[in-house]
């Protein structure tokens, strides 16, 4: 049996921002950092740029051995919990070892969610999640002419675009009306589309799979719509689902995630969640849900971490905040906020600019003089510095005129004044 | 002393927008002019004509660093700069949005990210600034600098524990060195063994022990004697709020309105902390001192503090600055223009100087008390300039904390019930708003 302090389960950016926030005020306290991975930290968010080449597996690594071993942290990788047990503080390995644990940070992230389309299973269709993923589908990726994708989300989309690159016919199928939803607006989505198409990727939006054959390197697709799509290749990117089967019997309040408070505290004792698999307060009010974003993360684990160590800085969760950036044949977008606000209601006011033809669009939303939206493509704005004016709710009133018509500059002047 | 990493200042008051930093960045990172391959950005407030800078702060914590998914970004531990691997990185840009100052942003000429990178350690912006608008300093520069000076007050003085009057006195008589004469009245400052035990003083400069009544007028008396025989000596009062605002208010008064040369500094602890914890006329609104006794009547003290800064910005002194050792690097800046507006007339720097051992909390939040004072607004940082002529704050709080949030912390305010809280909330956005009307230009 092996005793830690601290155990952090999961490698990836809410458990490397938490072991980081810990080690700022405790150096010394044993700190063991699994994952079920069999490789060095990395980022998910990292893997569409492996398969088009772009980037060298071997060089994705967001920790070293090296940097391990001088922040004093037991790394065991190719590790998986199978059950945790709050009451004696430890928690089962697959290799049948017990860790028993001071302080225990879940950050086991989302695993890939697949659609119950009749078929599916049989296909051997490629998911995107894990290093393993991302090297099984370039190797397949070499061999192929085509491949289809079923979700336009930005695993899908990220892919589709790695996957054009390196040679392939691509398809992306999506459910709803729209590329990106929930990520971006209609007319973002509709700069995103064009950019797509403009570049051989077929794209069908507002279909629906009925269901997946596969025979000899062929996948076909069956759509409600009526027509068939086949591709060498199948991605399934439909979404994600917090990765949470270790805990079944644990006793923890669970909802659609690991159901968390400000501190990033579970309802057991000495168990903290962040990340994917956390479901915490939404800035805007309403149900915790799973905010599912990097920087939410990187913030969630940072808190976590400080919590842990009783680090008397910490400033509890304000609520996760939608936020996104995204990059694609050489445009970008990003967008912040109430996203699907799209009408001027009551203290709502719209400001938008969309210029389909030097493909360009923005648009701010304000909310009783206060910012809760921005987005863009390419546009030439902070992005970061937007989401603080809506972080800290900036009383924009007297500026709104200026702010409106140069939202760049007064951006980083109320930057400046503010927080800068 | 620490490691200090270098940081670019910005002083905005020397700023004229002429831009050539920009250019001169553009032309380093990319061979040509065009201000969109700048790193380093100057925005301009039309409306008053400030100007104000946007670059990467090099940050000893980078959200950019810890949102990239490529760990192309790293925080260079022996230069302190935050490098960029441009093959490393694939444009994601989630840097930018995790930044919350600007400081990466992207360039749609190379379809990439660009953040500064100190230009191999010359910065070419610093170089190219005709005004010294922009300053290459070491950031623990200027504790290194003061540390260097020699420390004219002795170890092993009997302050309490976590009184931040020793922070101040030790650095205050750093920074001035031993040509000065320094006077500390009864109270706290003289009570910590300034003044000496057995004939031995604590500090390597001339120090007396003047009344609590006369301070400013014995320091006048003194400076009037060396400017006599031409001697340039800096006159310094350690002088609490009894000695300040109460006692020894009609010797200062007189002492300001005559224009005597003097640093008076007043280290505001709310009462008389070492004589068993009276109110003062500093004391605030709902505190409990041993003569504003809580009870079933009495709740803490019934009377609001005298604003004791603006007063002293009514006697026409030459400067006046409130400060607290939470914000250092302001109370440094403070103190340079103290000293030199003392060699014309009164310099007055009011230090708001929380108190466990009579306000009743743990020696250890002593700096957290001063800093949530500031956030709240319940202590402004500011400063009056007469060659100015108008107050400036020099430490703005856009969104202030609820007073609450410092209340909550000192035990003297342990008893005090909603109606006095809201009181104390209303009273704070009052002065506040009085101070802002003294800032209009």
């Amino acid at each position: 049996m092996s005793q830690s302090t601290y155990l952090i389960v999961g490698s990836s950016h809410a458990g490397l921002s938490a072991l980081a926030a810990i080690r700022i005020q405790d150096t010394e306290g044993s700190l063991t950092l699994v994952t079920q991975e069999d490789t060095l930290p990395y980022s998910p968010t990292i893997l569409p740029y492996v398969i088009s080449g772009q980037v060298d597996p071997a060089q994705i690594f967001l920790r070293h051995g090296d940097d391990l071993d001088c922040a004093g942290v037991t790394f065991k990788k190719g590790s998986k919990v199978v059950s945790v047990d709050p009451a004696h503080h430890s928690v089962s390995m697959d290799s049948g070892e017990t860790l028993t644990y001071e302080k225990m940070l879940l950050a086991t992230g989302a695993e890939p969610a697949l659609p119950p389309i009749p078929g599916l299973k049989k296909a051997s269709c490629h998911v995107l999640r894990t290093l393993a993923d991302a090297v099984h589908l370039q190797s397949a990726a070499r061999k192929a002419k085509s491949a289809v994708i079923l979700g336009a989300g930005l695993i899908g989309m990220h892919a589709a675009e790695n996957l054009a690159k390196a040679g392939l016919q691509t398809t992306i199928v999506e459910a709803l009306p729209q590329v990106l939803p929930g990520y971006f607006d209609e007319q973002a989505a509709s700069l995103i589309h064009r950019a797509f198409t403009e570049h051989g990727i077929k794209i069908l939006t507002g279909s629906t799979v009925t269901h997946v054959t596969a025979s000899k390197g062929t996948c076909t697709v069956s759509l409600e719509s009526g027509p068939e799509l086949s591709g060498n290749l199948l991605l399934v990117a439909t979404g994600v689902k917090p990765r949470i089967d270790y805990l079944a019997g644990a006793g923890m309040e669970v909802g659609g995630g690991i159901a968390v408070d400000d501190m990033m505290r579970t309802s057991s004792r000495d168990i903290w969640a962040a990340g994917d698999v956390a479901e915490a307060r939404s800035f805007f009010g309403g149900k915790k849900r799973v905010h599912a974003t990097l920087p939410d993360a990187v913030e969630q684990g940072r808190i976590a971490g400080m919590d842990m160590v009783g680090d008397s800085a910490l400033n509890p969760f304000i609520g996760g905040i939608p936020r996104n950036a995204y990059h694609f044949f050489g445009h970008r977008a990003f967008s912040v906020g109430l996203i699907g606000i799209t009408q001027p209601v009551g203290s709502i006011e719209v400001d938008q600019v969309f210029l389909p033809s030097s493909f360009q669009y923005q648009k701010m939303v304000f909310q009783d003089d206060r910012l809760v939206a921005v987005s863009g493509v390419n546009t030439m704005l902070d992005p970061g510095i937007m989401y603080e004016l809506v972080r800290h709710r900036v009383d924009l009133s007297k500026v709104k005129g200026r702010f409106a018509a140069a939202p760049l500059q007064m951006g980083r002047i109320l930057m400046s004044k503010i927080w800068g | 002393m620490g490691k200090g990493y270098p940081t670019i200042a910005f002083y905005p008051d020397r700023c004229d927008g002429c831009n050539q930093c920009v250019e001169a960045c553009a032309e380093f990172h990319s061979g040509t002019r065009n201000p969109i391959h700048s790193r380093i950005k100057i925005s301009q407030d039309e409306e008053v004509g400030a100007f104000f800078l946007t670059l990467c702060h090099q940050c000893g914590d980078p959200r950019c660093v810890s949102s990239c998914p490529a760990g192309a970004l790293k925080k260079d531990t022996d230069t302190g700069v935050i490098s960029w691997d441009e093959s490393k990185c694939v444009s994601c840009q989630l840097c930018t949005l995790a930044c919350p100052y600007g400081g990466i942003t992207y360039n749609p000429i190379t379809c990439k990210v660009m953040k500064c990178d100190f230009c191999d350690g010359d910065p070419a912006c610093v170089k190219a600034c005709p005004r010294g608008a922009l300053e290459l300093k070491t950031g623990a520069d200027i504790y290194n600098e003061w540390g260097d000076l020699e420390d004219l007050f002795v170890p092993g003085i009997s302050a309490c524990l976590g009184c931040s009057s020793e922070l101040l006195i030790r650095h205050t008589l750093r920074r001035i060195g031993p040509n000065v004469v320094v006077a500390t009245p009864p109270g706290c400052i003289a009570g910590v063994g300034a003044v000496g035990f057995n004939g031995v003083t604590a500090t390597k400069t001339p120090v007396f022990h003047p009344l609590l009544t006369n301070t400013a007028a014995m320091l006048a008396g003194a400076r009037r004697y060396y400017n006599r025989i031409g001697r340039d000596v800096t006159m310094l009062a350690f002088s609490g709020d009894g000695g300040t605002a109460d006692v020894g208010f009609q010797s200062l008064s007189g002492a300001a309105e005559r224009g005597e040369q003097m640093v008076f500094i007043c280290v505001d602890n709310e009462g008389y902390m070492n004589t068993g914890v009276q109110r003062s006329s500093t004391t605030p609104y709902g505190a409990w001192t041993s003569t504003t006794p809580v009870g079933t009547v009495l709740r803490g003290k019934g009377r609001d503090a005298k604003p004791m800064p603006l007063i002293m910005v009514m006697h026409n002194c030459e400067y006046v600055a409130t400060a607290c050792m939470a914000f250092m690097e302001d109370y440094y800046a403070k103190l340079e223009k103290a000293l030199d507006a003392a060699k014309r007339g009164m310099a007055y720097i009011h230090v708001f100087s929380p108190c466990p051992t009579g306000w009743r909390f743990p020696p250890s939040k002593v700096i957290e008390a001063s800093r949530k004072a500031v956030e709240t607004n319940m202590v402004p940082l500011w400063e009056y300039e007469k060659k100015i002529g108008h107050i400036r704050f020099t430490h703005t709080v856009e969104n202030p904390l609820p007073v609450k949030a410092y209340l909550s912390l000192i035990g003297k305010y342990r008893h005090l019930d909603d109606e006095q809280i809201i009181y104390v909330q209303a009273k704070t956005v009052e002065r506040v708003k009085i101070l802002n009307k003294f800032a209009q230009e």
